[in-house]
């Protein structure tokens, strides 16, 4: 596992030492090119800001009221069967369908737990590897104008429970 | 759907809270969570823009380009339908490599693309192809190499060291993007066999 600790260091220098040098070599402006690009950015934040607001109100009403603790140990039985901590089921649930309420949750753990302990790093590695499942497929395939998605949705479903177990292993 | 359930959990949250003797906690934590979204959005601003700032330079530096063609190869074992040459495959590159930077905005338009030219390729059927199905599930399954917007949450509450995840999160998303190709290649496989039946 210590490799995965170095690569966890080195992987950001790496990439602007590509990228920056790269793009000298180039002869790009590169400090303007990096400014429009950051504009992006910006907008994207921007426009999730009002979302991020809505959800992580509703979390902040269910994590006071007490309704979040009650879920908890409503699935303590599944976490005792698949040894995986119940605090997180609701993040694992929630994540197939909306990307920034998952957000919200994710953030519940943190302050709950801090993001350095077990569950709040165990939470990020799931967090980033596992896609909105339903959201995804909703889009993609209505743009498409498909309505029989074949065995999509359980290759999606195995994919993402791999990625879990092997977070668990991991971390 | 989202409009209800958020309704819903409002609602039912404040009744609990009410049940509970909580109910005067309820204000602040609706103003403490509002303050708590637009401060994480502070410094998501700041790691998010520094991310697409940097990819932009890739962007026109070419190396998203190389990128997207040394893809190639890997679309042929990935999508046999599509023939070489054909649009559908850069399109695929491009949402791929897209999704694997982290440049989430840029993915989707590709990947919509890339749908419609695989239904062409299916004749306009209303029922996925077996490539359809192999895009969905590679591209749920998150090719994310440098999960950006965790690590800005991570840094907001005060991680020791916002990126120590990083190479566990690649390890599981490599572990999750193997099982969706080694079950797309296998699922193919078997609908082929059983239509030749």
């Amino acid at each position: 596992m210590r490799f995965l600790y170095y690569l966890s260091d080195g992987i950001i220098p790496f990439i602007f030492i590509i990228i920056v040098g790269y793009g000298l070599l180039n002869k790009i402006n590169i400090f303007d090119v990096f400014i429009e690009g950051a504009v992006d950015g910006f907008k994207t934040v921007y426009k999730i800001l009002p979302t991020l607001i809505g959800l992580m109100v509703m979390v902040g009403i269910l994590r006071v009221s007490g309704c979040l603790d009650y879920l908890v140990a409503f699935m303590k039985p599944v976490s005792r069967i698949t040894g995986f901590p119940s605090e997180l089921l609701p993040l694992v649930v929630v994540k197939m369908f909306s990307s920034s309420a998952a957000t919200s949750l994710l953030i519940d753990i943190y302050k709950q737990a801090g993001p350095d302990s077990y569950l709040g790093t165990l939470a990020s590695v799931i967090m980033s590897c596992s896609e909105t499942i339903f959201y995804t497929m909703s889009i993609y395939f209505v743009t498409a104008k498909v309505t029989k998605t074949r065995y999509t949705l359980i290759g999606a479903l195995i994919a993402g429970a791999a990625g879990i177990a092997a977070s668990m292993i991991i971390v | 759907m989202l409009n209800k359930i958020w309704g819903f959990l409002i609602v039912l949250g404040i009744c609990v809270a009410a049940l509970n003797g909580r109910i005067g906690n309820i204000s602040t934590a609706v103003i403490d969570s509002s303050r708590e979204a637009v401060s994480l959005c502070i410094t998501m601003l700041g790691i998010m823009s520094l991310w697409t700032g940097l990819m932009n330079i890739a962007k026109k530096a070419g190396i998203i380009d190389f990128l997207t063609r040394a893809m190639m190869p890997v679309l042929k074992f990935l999508f046999p339908g599509v023939p070489e040459g054909h649009r559908a495959n850069e399109y695929i590159a491009s949402n791929m490599i897209s999704n694997m930077l982290g440049l989430g905005w840029a993915a989707t338009p590709a990947g919509l693309k890339a749908m419609k030219e695989l239904k062409e390729l299916n004749n306009q059927s209303s029922t996925a192809s077996t490539d359809m199905c192999t895009f969905l599930i590679v591209n749920i399954s998150s090719l994310q190499l440098i999960p950006v917007n965790i690590i800005a949450y991570r840094t907001q509450y005060g991680s020791v060291s916002p990126t120590e995840i990083i190479g566990m999160g690649l390890a599981a998303t490599t572990v999750s993007t193997l099982a969706g190709v080694i079950f797309s290649v296998c699922a193919r496989n078997f609908v082929k066999k059983k239509d030749e039946r």
